[in-house]
């Protein structure tokens, strides 16, 4: 089987499974507040695992919490800006966000806020003027995500944020998809709030980091404890951020190699797929993307879009992983609402592949993955004609 | 694993998350053969307490352990909307008109057996496994379809519509085995499912018929459906009380008439456009033969009459009978001796000892008494 998810989950670090071996029953565990040395050993590890991400992020270590998913921070962000704001004033969010910052968004909107909605253009973008445009005086928060997680599109978070700084607004930024493939600097992003996940980068699940910057109150959503500076209760997971830290530390060493072996895949799966699959539309290639994410529509017979759910069976069943959308929307056909956003049909979306490439991957996977494809949708074009 | 270069031989099991389709995943994977788990999203189920129903959601949860545990491969496809279209619709319009319907011949007709075939030779297989208690023999005109060898648990009725050709891209791995060696056959595989019990009910109702069927109505058109009560009436038109509204009856139905009369009543009749419901003795329930509709054939057509034994519901012992064909779908069936409970909605299979030869739906009556009430 070859693995082309990689914007799903990630397998993890050799470094990261070396560094959590000790707390999965080798010989070390500890409640990181126990005052006894086993307790002392485990906040080592935790805080040395917040140095590796801080280090990432080019941030300061006590700026980071870590959480258990990047649902859980994007989660927290919105709803602890909806508490203070008293469940009044207005957000703005991008129509392309990630389902934990838009349906958070929308039970805050339910509760007396209000939200505004920026689509992106046809090149999978949010244009800056049209998120500044959407401000209000009772703005309280703008949410923007640095990568697209279907369409890889790359969005422009430093403007957004440079101008809702002068303007005293504070800027969400969901990293998740963007931390690890590319560098990121949120110190220098200049936004309030940054999420990361550890599984997309090659770390463990069950581990993530919120950001926040300093000065900026946030109180714990879980309450029980005083972990992470009492912003976060819960006996830390030592294990999952110790896998995290290494996962940081990696990708802080192998960035530049990263994003040119990755970049190096994508761009030789998309320089051979339209000569080899007449029909097959890659979506937002001239915009500013991940190095890894291919997102790839297919026409049919006679101009129709084809299945893109059979597609991806006839895949998986021929030994190759990849996904029709986000996985977190598995389970249905509707089409993904980031990609009729962006202004994709219906039927274009439902035809879609997103192809994301991992560090792991080599060109002649790439090459095995274009011949399987070319068969597989010759197979299915035969069988639906 | 991995099928590359054997698509052809491909098998899809449709899985429900039961016990018999998941025997049949299991078996056919022990054998060795290419399968690839498929299982169908009928019907949203959420919201109620639908365990152990063959369109569930959580029995989708089943049969995907199921194939782990078979080290298959497995999808779930949604089908809810033409579940809606070919099945559920159509069993609320039976009600309506006064049928008492056969969801699940229908379910196989125009769902297992027609879209998820399609289905599955889209994604490369070319045959669906499903776990029917019923055998597929070849015979001088093709597959021909037999009665499961377990005779308690056979479902060959449900498969009468099928087509030769439909026949031959099936299988029926069960239909030589009983649900006991069935049942022993999960437990000492340890499959999940092996103490399941069966799903017996309506699959997507979850509570009674009659209430969903009221609300089905309700929500296609407010006032479409006449809440009111039916009139009950006998044979000759008299008047005898009223009841429930007449979409709650069924033919051959005893019990709730709460009419007092000196021998017990049966339902013959229901009248939708007249809301009235004619009721009369058990012996005039019996009936000399039924008007089919419909008319169905498993491979070569027949126009002349043909002698078999005619099962006029799923549970009916059978009654040896002539068929009639009239031409254009319609049907005569005579019964070598008078039936009880000709039921229009429910299907009438005809067989040749164990072979299907095919059927037809019930239309009413052959002697049109169901037709004459003034």
């Amino acid at each position: 089987m070859i693995y082309l998810d990689h914007n799903a989950t990630t397998p993890l670090h050799p470094r990261a499974r070396e560094a959590m071996l000790p707390w999965l029953g080798g010989g070390s565990h500890g409640n990181p507040s126990s005052v006894h040395r086993f307790g002392q050993a485990a906040r080592e590890a935790v805080e040395g695992a917040r140095e590796q991400v801080a280090a990432l992020l080019n941030v300061r270590p006590l700026e980071v919490i870590f959480t258990a998913s990047g649902t859980e921070a994007n989660n927290a962000v919105i709803f602890d800006v909806a508490r203070k704001a008293g469940r009044r004033g207005h957000l703005v969010i991008s129509a392309i966000e990630h389902p934990s910052v838009r349906e958070a968004a929308a039970r805050v909107a339910a509760e007396g806020m209000e939200v505004t909605r920026v689509s992106p253009r046809g090149d999978g973008v949010v244009h800056v003027d049209e998120i500044l445009a959407a401000l209000r005086p009772d703005t309280r928060l703008v949410a923007l995500m640095l990568a697209n997680n279907e369409l890889g599109t790359l969005q422009p978070v430093a403007e957004v944020a440079a101008a809702c700084g002068e303007r005293g607004i504070p800027v969400l930024c969901d990293a998740v998809q963007a931390v690890g493939k590319i560098p990121v600097d949120a110190a220098a992003l200049g936004a309030d709030y940054l999420v990361l996940g550890a599984h997309k980068f090659h770390g463990p699940l069950g581990a993530a980091a919120l950001w926040v910057r300093k000065g900026v109150e946030i109180s714990g959503h879980l309450v029980g404890g005083s972990q992470e500076r009492r912003r976060r209760a819960s006996t830390e997971n030592v294990p999952a951020i110790v896998g995290l830290g290494a996962a940081a530390a990696a990708a802080r060493e192998e960035m530049a190699h990263r994003t040119a072996h990755l970049a190096a895949l994508r761009d030789r799966f998309e320089a051979v797929l339209p000569g080899l699959i007449p029909g097959a539309i890659v979506h937002c290639r001239q915009s500013p993307r991940l190095p890894n994410t291919s997102h790839v529509a297919f026409t049919g017979v006679e101009g129709a879009f084809m299945e893109g759910e059979s597609l991806l069976i006839r895949l998986d069943l021929a030994g190759f992983a990849v996904s029709t959308g986000a996985a977190c929307s598995s389970g249905s056909v509707e089409p993904s609402k980031t990609l009729l956003a962006v202004g994709i049909s219906r039927q274009e979306a439902l035809s879609s592949l997103r192809v994301s490439f991992g560090i792991g991957n080599t060109s002649e996977e790439v090459d095995a993955f274009l011949g399987a494809l070319a068969r597989e949708v010759a197979e299915l074009r035969r069988a639906v004609a | 694993m991995t099928f590359q270069g054997i698509n052809e031989r491909l098998i899809a099991v449709a899985m429900s998350g039961g016990l018999d389709s998941s025997v049949t995943a299991w078996k056919l994977a022990r054998e060795g053969r290419p399968v690839v788990g498929l299982s169908m999203l009928l019907w949203d189920h959420s919201g109620t307490e639908a365990h152990g129903r063959c369109c569930g959601a959580l029995d989708l949860g089943d049969a995907r352990r199921v194939a782990q545990q078979a080290g298959i491969p497995h999808y779930t496809l949604r089908m809810d909307r033409e579940f809606r279209d070919k099945v559920v619709d159509p069993f609320v319009d039976d009600y309506l008109a006064g049928r008492t319907p056969s969801p699940c011949v229908r379910c196989n007709t125009w769902i297992k057996f027609d879209l998820l075939l399609e289905r599955a030779r889209r994604l490369g297989a070319t045959r669906v496994a499903t776990g029917h208690y019923a055998r597929i023999l070849q015979g001088p005109d093709g597959p021909e379809l037999h009665t499961a060898v377990d005779t308690g648990k056979d479902q060959s009725y449900y498969l009468f519509e099928l087509t030769g050709e439909q026949l031959a891209a099936s299988l029926f791995p069960l239909g030589e085995l009983t649900k006991a060696q069935v049942r022993e056959i999960a437990r000492e595989a340890g499959l999940v499912v092996a103490e399941k019990g069966e799903s017996m009910e309506v699959c997507f109702v979850s509570g009674g018929v009659r209430e969903f069927v009221e609300a089905e109505a309700a929500a296609r058109l407010p006032g479409a459906v006449s809440p009111e009560p039916a009139v009950l009436v006998d044979a000759r038109g008299e008047e005898l009380g009223t009841g429930q509204p007449y979409y709650r009856y069924t033919v051959g139905q005893r019990r709730g008439l709460g009419l007092a009369a000196p021998s017990p009543l049966y339902v013959l009749q229901i009248e939708p456009e007249r809301n009235r419901v004619v009721v009369g003795e058990e012996s005039e329930l019996m009936a000399p033969g039924l008007r089919g509709e419909r008319l169905h054939w498993i491979g070569p057509q027949r126009t002349g009459e043909v002698e078999a034994t005619v099962k006029i519901r799923s549970r009916h012992p059978g009654v040896p009978a002539l068929i009639r064909p009239q031409g254009d779908g319609r049907v005569e069936v005579d019964f070598a001796e008078p039936q009880r409970g000709i039921t229009p909605g429910q299907a009438a299979v005809f067989y040749q000892g164990t072979r299907v030869l095919g059927g037809c739906w019930i239309a009413g009556r052959s002697d049109g008494s169901d037709r004459s009430v003034r």
